[in-house]
């Protein structure tokens, strides 16, 4: 058993701490809470790729660094310390070209990966409809064998990073009469074809990260199919065990984290700072206790998949884990600023940025996106500790 | 990065976990708990023999020369057995600090005896105020020619009433800053002036108020510097929390297994009652909080055995243990119902000994403060 990093680990996050640096001290972004899904900026997903970052654990022959996932959590937790804009490149590295790798067929390797890891693929995930989301098998959304390709008719909602997306990857019935788990297959194609229509969702926030998607007889090319068909179910779970087991699950909200540290700091109530009242110290450390514990869970996860096996209930454990985190994070900072925190992120009296008010509001989603809580202590119930359906 | 135990810590595990289920079935604990004693001289006569006493003891002292992981995973198997008894005052508490600090003479005095299960130890740290700071040190030590005279009470000392000799800490320079004026003293305890009255508690361990009255202690017992004795307190303290970690880390491991195997099992409505959801959800918790409170422990006691720097790694175990301990056991009992409730179940023995392990060695407010420090606020 062995907490450290290796020297080769060590110089790697200290690399990526001086890249962000020189990127922050020449004023190209700035650190915002939610920058994995927020933040798109193509110019920085190009010099992440340039760097090779995209693509760290793939292996060599496709491109990739052939690295561990240890490693690609450092990458992630850097990216989210800084509060980078990675959202161009995010969900195709974290979970699309490792299903291209192992489900995809060689013409579609090729065609990818090497788009993925130039971070030109920003793709949607079109999984949940209007009547399917918990219960994700129950999708309506059909895809019709039609001479050479397929017709996709039917709607997303719900649909992650659609609105900048130039790719959907997309669930959808291919056996109506098969039992509902058995008759999905998985999709990947552009979504700049005939038919497909995006109607972005704003959210509680103000801002919008997810879609619906309407798709009305769009003609798909069979190569666009991904693995085997009706086996799409089993192929989104094993995806899903990967989109819910990232440090980003902890610490999309980093940036608050500190700021309210520094906040507590250079704020005065009744003459001292705020940080020497013994229930804010009290608050805030119980918020790096929570913290660090979080994340040695997404470290487990890390070494789950170093090993050889999909995080399973371990992601699902640390999903839910890390969205209360978050969640208790947003409203400790909200009580922390009392008052202030009502005020919109462009008001003039705003502290920290409007990151309190902004996290607080976005949360109230962490816990339902990519698998509600509830779905995944199901999970935790059932797979890890073996308890009975009925 | 790697989780996984050495074989030689998997065997070890094993090990005890055979010994354990074999000689201390609940029964056992229950007749350790309520004898005078609190524990039972052949058993541990057999975990000596095992080489368990003499674990982390260096071989050339009659030890096993393994490391601080390893008796880790021991204790965490301790914790999940209920094992009461001086094992932890012995070893933890009195073996390793005589191993930091100790001299060649003392060491060769007291090792090769507790390695052999001859001589039991402990420490008398705290005192009335309950509290683990240097401020709360009030005991004196006091010189007199070749010896010093120790006067005061001590409290919440574990096992002083079997054990053959203690760490005693006590101020010796009272014009010194707190911290300053303290020193360890190994004392004999049949010196004249100790008096011992076992303190009734909620874990049925035999904690102790030990009452010193001009007892006198020979110069060469100290252990370490004069005055300087602090920094070795603190080091004492920081070990004796990641092993009781170690403990509550067994011991709630325990409840949520004995908690899923009756869920399983027990049936309402028609069905098992494990398979409603607000079940499986009270487990899935209970499971997250177990599993956070084994990593935090073990990193921290990681770090112990590397002798790195760990103020915050192990006040993050101790705080998280302390506080999620209290939820496990909590969702234990709603679980196992009316039944769990009964003196007559195992449950109440872990719910018992979490709520001491708790605030044995710092409480999560303690160690919240503690971190508070590190985050530099």
């Amino acid at each position: 058993m062995d907490f450290k990093y290796s020297e080769e680990q060590q110089r790697f996050r200290r690399e990526l701490q001086d890249f962000l640096e020189e990127e922050l001290r020449q004023g190209l972004w700035q650190p915002s809470c939610d920058a994995w899904i927020m933040g798109f900026d193509p110019e920085f997903t190009k010099r992440v790729a340039q760097k090779g970052w995209i693509g760290l654990t793939w292996p060599k022959e496709y491109g990739g660094q052939g690295r561990s996932y240890v490693d690609r959590l450092i990458l992630t937790e850097e990216m989210l310390r800084y509060g980078a804009p990675a959202g161009c490149h995010w969900f195709a590295d974290r979970q699309i070209g490792g299903s291209i790798i192992i489900y995809g067929t060689d013409e579609q390797k090729k065609e990818f990966l090497p788009m993925i890891l130039r971070g030109e693929a920003r793709v949607g995930l079109g999984m949940s409809e209007p009547e399917a989301g918990s219960d994700l098998a129950s999708l309506k959304t059909r895809a019709v064998e039609d001479g050479d390709g397929y017709i996709i008719d039917g709607q997303k909602v719900w649909t992650s990073g659609a609105n900048q997306m130039n790719w959907i990857y997309l669930v959808a019935r291919t056996d109506p009469d098969a039992p509902k788990h058995k008759g999905i297959s998985e999709f990947l194609f552009e979504a700049s074809l005939p038919g497909v229509t995006v109607n972005p969702i704003i959210d509680i926030t103000g801002r919008v990260h997810f879609n619906e998607v309407f798709l009305d007889g769009v003609h798909i090319p069979k190569k666009c199919l991904i693995g085997e068909k009706n086996r799409g179910f089993y192929q989104i779970l094993h995806q899903l065990d990967y989109e819910r087991s990232g440090m980003e699950r902890l610490m999309g909200n980093y940036p608050l984290f500190e700021a309210l540290i520094k906040y507590t700091k250079e704020t005065k109530r009744n003459g001292k700072p705020l940080s020497e009242d013994p229930l804010i110290r009290s608050k805030l450390a119980q918020l790096k206790i929570e913290f660090e514990v979080g994340r040695l869970h997404m470290y487990r996860i890390a070494m789950v998949m170093d090993e050889g096996r999909a995080p399973n209930w371990e992601s699902s454990m640390s999903k839910v884990y890390g969205t209360t985190f978050e969640q208790h994070l947003a409203n400790v900072a909200m009580e922390i600023i009392g008052l202030y925190g009502q005020l919109s992120p462009e008001s003039k009296w705003v502290p920290m940025l409007g990151m309190a008010h902004e996290s607080y509001l976005s949360s109230k989603g962490y816990s339902l996106q990519a698998g509600t809580s509830e779905i995944l202590k199901n999970i935790v119930a059932l797979r890890r500790l073996g308890l009975p359906t009925q | 990065m790697d989780l996984a135990l050495s074989e030689e810590q998997e065997m070890v595990k094993k090990m005890a976990r055979d010994f354990l289920t074999d000689k201390l079935p609940k029964a056992v604990v229950k007749e350790m708990e309520e004898s005078e004693l609190g524990y039972s001289p052949d058993l541990w006569k057999e975990m000596t023999e095992l080489g368990w006493v003499g674990l982390v003891l260096p071989d050339k002292y009659g030890g096993s020369g393994m490391s601080f992981l390893d008796l880790a995973v021991l204790l965490e198997e301790m914790g999940k057995a209920c094992l009461p008894g001086p094992y932890f005052s012995t070893v933890v508490l009195g073996g390793l600090p005589i191993i930091d600090t100790g001299t060649e003479e003392q060491k060769q005095e007291y090792l090769p005896k507790i390695a052999s299960g001859e001589i039991i130890f402990t420490l008398a740290l705290t005192e009335a105020s309950a509290r683990y700071d240097a401020n709360a040190i009030e005991v004196k030590a006091t010189a007199d020619k070749d010896d010093y005279i120790l006067n005061g009470t001590k409290l919440f000392v574990p096992d002083a009433h079997v054990a053959n000799y203690m760490l005693v800490v006590a101020r010796t320079d009272e014009k010194a800053k707190a911290e300053d004026g303290i020193t360890i003293f190994i004392v004999d305890t049949k010196s004249p002036g100790i008096s011992h009255t076992v303190l009734k508690t909620i874990a049925n361990d035999k904690l102790c108020e030990v009452v010193f009255n001009q007892v006198s202690v020979p110069k060469e017992n100290i252990l370490g510097q004069l005055n300087q004795g602090w920094s070795e307190v603190q080091k004492i303290v920081q070990r004796a929390a990641v092993a009781k970690c170690c403990e509550i880390v067994g011991c709630v491991q325990q409840a949520l297994d004995m908690t899923i195997d009756y869920a399983k099992e027990r049936k309402q409505f028609g069905r098992p009652i494990g398979s409603f959801q607000i079940i499986q959800h009270y487990c899935a918790d209970m499971a997250t909080d177990v599993d956070g409170a084994r990593l935090s422990t073990y990193q921290a006691a990681c770090m112990i055995n590397d002798g790195l720097p760990c103020i915050q790694e192990v006040a993050v175990a101790k705080a998280w243990a302390s506080e999620v301990s209290q939820r496990i056991m909590s969702l234990a009992h709603q679980i196992h119902g009316a039944i769990g409730y009964s003196i007559d179940h195992d449950l109440q023995y872990y719910t018992r000994r979490a709520k001491a392990a708790e605030v044995t060695f710092g409480d999560a407010s303690v160690y919240r403060e503690l971190v508070a420090q590190e985050m530099g606020l």
